[in-house]
């Protein structure tokens, strides 16, 4: 699904938790999370921090998308 | 025990009819054998014999595909077959296509096993390979020597009812068929056998071969995300409560587009999952944990985003085929473009 969208030109980020997967797929753009069940979410967390850490993974995401790649990168910290 | 009968399928060329310019000869039927069924029949022995030979022109079946199968459905009842074989027909597009397509008439109308052969990019292959038995053959019929044989052995396996095995082992096309088997040593010492081989450099046989992907150029990175359009897809399977459009927990067939304009943040009551490959307790309770919309909405009242796309679109990604998911995303990536959206996050479980 990412590469028929990223096919049209419009940049893709994948936000996933088994990055093997996302870079076998073919995206580019790819951002881990945190866990299967829950990518961006901890329910081990208060609800406020639970937030605040899916905020900063969807900025990761965010900056992934203003950056410019030449093929597949993995963002990590 | 007397002998197996077996109906004989081919087109004009194999009959000696003729080329492209007898293609749309309609089907007619002969006692016996003709052309190829000489070389299935030195296989079948004692054991199988071609009592007819039924012949289409490539072009009139595809043309006419309802009334040519129903055509043949009545030729072939006519003989009562107990087995029925079809080409090989090598690379020929239609004439793979009428192979599959008759094979499969035949197997389901009249309950007689039946089976074809052919190349395995023979577009026939894989329109049918789902629906019935394929045997394997090389691109051109210079190959008959080994495919009629192949062809023959297994069909009288077919209609002798022996088990089939793997499509590596009796040499058909594989049919996306999963069987549960017990194989003597368990999963862990062949997976380390076969890390072990491959370490050696040695050859050894995959048991879940990956399908293959090909890759894409990178979008360009956004300049200015404050003044662009954003949508959030995933392949979660979040879905509104009751998940309305029924998509299905595994083997996704479709893929849903919710309108979550005004939508500040998915809730227990309003939102869920419907994939079936993770425990979706967490997703339930708070399905932001899979789309963040919430953090999204912050983020476009803050104005580090322009704007938040109002559709999200949805599917569940377990056991989805790679057909389909291209499908699905060919479909709506046009609509995206449409709505002016310019940046895409895709969550995945």
């Amino acid at each position: 699904m990412v590469k028929e969208i990223e096919r049209t030109g419009i940049p893709v980020v994948h936000m996933c938790t088994v990055v093997p997967i996302s870079l076998t797929v073919g995206a580019n753009r790819i951002v881990p999370t945190i866990a299967i069940p829950h990518p961006l979410g901890n329910p081990a967390l208060e609800k406020e921090d639970e937030k605040k850490l899916r905020r900063k993974l969807v900025e990761k995401a965010l900056k992934a998308l203003q950056t410019e790649v030449d093929g597949q990168r993995v963002f990590e910290d | 025990m007397s002998k197996i009968r077996v109906v004989h399928y081919i087109n004009q060329f194999f009959a000696g009819i003729g080329g492209e310019e007898k293609a749309d000869i309609k089907p007619e039927v002969r006692d016996g054998i003709v052309g190829p069924g000489a070389a299935l029949n030195m296989t079948f022995k004692d054991e199988a014999e071609i009592v007819a030979t039924v012949i289409c022109g490539d072009s009139y079946f595809n043309e006419n595909i309802e009334e040519a199968k129903s055509n043949i459905l009545e030729m072939v009842k006519k003989y009562k077959p107990d087995l029925f074989v079809a080409g090989p027909a090598f690379n020929a597009g239609r004439y793979g296509v009428a192979c599959g397509a008759i094979t499969k008439a035949i197997q389901e109308e009249l309950n007689i096993p039946a089976v074809t052969a052919m190349y395995i990019e023979n577009p026939g292959a894989d329109m049918f390979k789902k629906d019935v038995y394929i045997i394997e053959t090389k691109n051109s019929a210079a190959s008959m020597r080994t495919a009629a044989p192949a062809l023959a052995k297994f069909a009288l396996k077919l209609a002798r009812n022996e088990e089939i095995k793997s499509p590596g082992e009796d040499g058909y096309i594989p049919r996306g068929i999963r069987k549960n088997i017990f194989r003597e040593e368990r999963g862990s010492k062949r997976a380390v056998d076969m890390l072990i081989k491959k370490l050696k450099g040695e050859a050894f046989i995959t048991e879940y071969p990956m399908p293959e992907f090909d890759n894409v150029e990178p979008g360009k990175a956004v300049k200015d995300l404050s003044k662009i359009k954003l949508a959030v897809l995933t392949s979660g399977g979040i879905v509104p409560k009751g998940n309305p459009d029924r998509i299905e927990s595994s083997s996704a067939s479709k893929y849903g587009k919710y309108d979550i304009e005004g939508v500040m943040d998915l809730t227990e009551e309003t939102y869920e999952t419907a994939h079936g490959g993770y425990d979706p307790v967490y997703a339930n309770e708070d399905a932001d944990r899979v789309l963040p919309v919430d953090v999204l909405r912050d983020l476009e009242k803050e104005g580090v985003i322009g704007e938040l796309h109002k559709y999200f679109y949805t599917t569940t990604g377990n056991g989805t085929s790679v057909g389909n998911a291209k499908k699905f995303a060919a479909e709506y990536a046009k609509e995206l473009v449409a709505d002016g959206v310019e940046a895409v996050i895709l969550t995945s479980t």
